[in-house]
């Protein structure tokens, strides 16, 4: 479980994560989802312990994050923010290496391999392993830093829009490998996403925010009403229910 | 993606397409250590070649006939010069490579962002304060103006609105040439510029044993940056890559810059600064293998060895019997293989 209690957050005089107060049950998909300045990304990036917070406290899986030591968090937990440009020239496979290296300390063992190998399986990348990171597209690319901190192979799995630079076909299975993930391996899977159908898809829970307050959190079926989303987007959206999924129908 | 269930991942599982993979990548690996042998063989070639490169007659024949003359030399001269020139090509081409990382930044160097100008500096003080101090002390006080210089250099990145590939690099160009201009000056007052020439251009024709053994300092940090490349490479992919592979980013940036800032010092205060190698060398081997620093560090290393052994080698056959300073060859070789490198950059990129 991750639990959060008072976090704020200010840049300058702009409070960007206001006293967010929850807790993000354990092995399940946990969506945040908002309009663009709601703050999620900030809140992610707090409770990862990228950025310090100004008050509150966060423990991921019992551990402080504020206490605990970098490299024990390390293997508790991975992130990966939004916008991750590499200036330098890495290859696929030594890049999804590195994900290693909390456990391995730089020194591979056959279990290392077997994660890296695994990751890359997953992520689809098999025959890039081989190429250069900066070679790749924006969509390969991603994948390939996804699996970086798949081979982690942390408990708690934190990944700012996961489907940047996706497309429909990748962003279908990467929803459904992080449903896998945590349906089958027991994952914690917190991700922040744009797109709400998604989120009401494939989440046990979601965490809507808005000014950096969370205004709700719930199920899928809490939280694709029109009325609460209303709140947090300012716009109507008409809610369906396609296949036991709730759709919300917002593009006209 | 999506192709088998998920399963634990199991380290002996040889059946998978994995273990296929791994076998090539083992290959790889023996293929690559095979070629980073043959790679080393040149540059010993080159090594051997710079021994017997001279106006004194220091010749196989004079050598196995027992001659003393040429054996002195062989000892006193040509050996230590080809060390030198060893350990400060290894040296400065990995410490390029360091900062490249740290920086985030291909076009930077210790000399194109005033590192190499702010030991400069520190050495004219001392020569002008403590003209009796022994070399390493001036080294020391080189290496604390080095450290000041680069971080005065992050400090104003740091301040720097928008991180543009090409501001960078200028903006180190432009602080260099604000230092050098600062030594200059006190240089022109104390009449030292004749002295200044010594340690801005680099030259490996005045050393000889007993001058240049500080050099083997340069070695000790080059094995260290090879200790901790993975470590530099983690944190050239940034801060939250880093932080989230559990290293600490700013103890990683402290370490980089300090190894980088005291091999410019020594190599400075004892042969002079050697330009553009630092540049030239860690974007060949980047464009070639990478920049994973546990493949690079060596064949940076071993790059820089040859380039500085084969630049010195024809500064003292150019015009010989005269020298022409190793600084000034590679500054003329190194623009032009940066200029094509650049070309190519662009044309690879569209």
């Amino acid at each position: 479980m991750i639990r959060l209690s008072g976090v704020c957050k200010s840049y300058g005089t702009a409070r960007v994560v206001d006293q967010v107060s929850a807790e993000i049950p354990s092995e399940g998909v946990t969506s945040i989802i908002g309009p663009n300045g709601a703050g999620k990304s900030t809140l992610l990036s707090l409770i990862s312990r990228l950025q310090p917070m100004d008050a509150g406290s966060v423990a991921v899986g019992g551990l402080d994050v504020a206490a605990t030591g970098s490299r024990e968090l390390a293997r508790t937990m991975a992130i990966l923010r939004q916008e991750n440009h590499l200036t330098m020239r890495l290859k696929v496979r030594d890049l999804v290496a590195f994900g290693r290296f909390p456990h391995s300390g730089g020194r591979p063992t056959a279990e290392d391999r077997g994660h890296i190998e695994y990751a890359l399986e997953q992520l689809d990348l098999l025959t890039l392993a081989d190429r250069f990171v900066d070679e790749l597209s924006g969509g390969q690319r991603q994948r390939a830093f996804i699996a970086m901190v798949l081979a982690q192979d942390t408990g708690y799995l934190l990944l700012d829009e996961p489907l940047n630079n996706l497309d429909m076909k990748h962003s279908v299975e990467m929803m459904r490998l992080l449903r896998r993930l945590a349906d089958e391996l027991g994952k914690t899977v917190v991700v922040v996403i744009h797109d709400i159908n998604f989120a009401s898809c494939y989440s046990d829970t979601i965490l809507a925010m808005r000014g950096g307050r969370l205004l709700h959190q719930g199920t899928p079926g809490q939280i694709m009403q029109p009325e609460v989303l209303r709140e947090v987007y300012d716009i109507d959206i008409r809610i369906e229910e396609i296949d036991g999924n709730r759709i919300g129908v917002y593009f006209a | 993606m999506a192709i088998s269930a998920v399963n634990r991942p199991a380290a002996a599982d040889a059946a998978s397409p994995s273990a296929a993979g791994r076998s090539d990548a083992h290959r790889a690996a023996v293929r690559e250590a095979v070629l980073l042998a043959l790679a080393g063989g040149g540059t010993a070639i080159l090594a051997a070649a710079s021994m017997f490169v001279g106006v004194s007659d220091v010749s196989l024949p004079a050598l196995l006939s027992g001659s003393q003359d040429a054996w002195d030399i062989f000892w006193i001269s040509r050996v230590p010069r080809t060390l030198a020139v060893i350990l400060a090509g290894t040296a400065v081409a990995v410490a390029g490579l360091i900062m490249q990382l740290m920086v985030r930044n291909r076009f930077v160097e210790p000399s194109t962002v005033g590192t190499v100008e702010s030991a400069t500096l520190g050495i004219l003080v001392v020569t002008v304060l403590a003209p009796a101090a022994p070399l390493l002390a001036k080294m020391g006080i080189a290496s604390g103006f080095a450290l000041a210089g680069t971080a005065l250099f992050l400090a104003v990145l740091r301040r720097l609105p928008a991180r543009n590939t090409l501001l960078v690099p200028l903006v180190g160009i432009m602080l260099g040439g604000v230092i050098a201009s600062v030594t200059t000056f006190f240089a022109y007052r104390f009449d030292l510029l004749q002295t200044l020439n010594n340690w801005m251009i680099g030259d490996f024709s005045g050393v000889l044993r007993g001058r240049y053994e500080l050099l083997w300092i340069v070695a000790g940090l080059t094995v260290l940056g090879y200790i901790a490349a993975d470590r530099f490479t983690v944190a050239g992919m940034g801060a939250d890559f880093t932080t989230n592979l559990g290293m600490n980013y700013k103890a990683i940036m402290r370490l980089g810059l300090t190894l980088v800032a005291l091999i410019s010092a020594v190599v400075v205060t004892t042969v002079g600064a050697v330009p553009f190698l630092g540049l030239v060398v860690p974007n060949i081997v980047s464009l070639i293998f990478g920049d994973n620093l546990r493949r690079a560090v060596p064949w940076t290393a071993v790059f820089g060895a040859g380039f500085v052994l084969g630049c010195d080698i024809l500064g003292r056959t150019i015009r010989y019997p005269y020298e022409v300073p190793v600084g000034m060859v590679m500054s003329v070789l190194g623009a032009v293989i940066f200029l094509f490198l650049l070309l190519r950059g662009r044309k690879a990129r569209g």
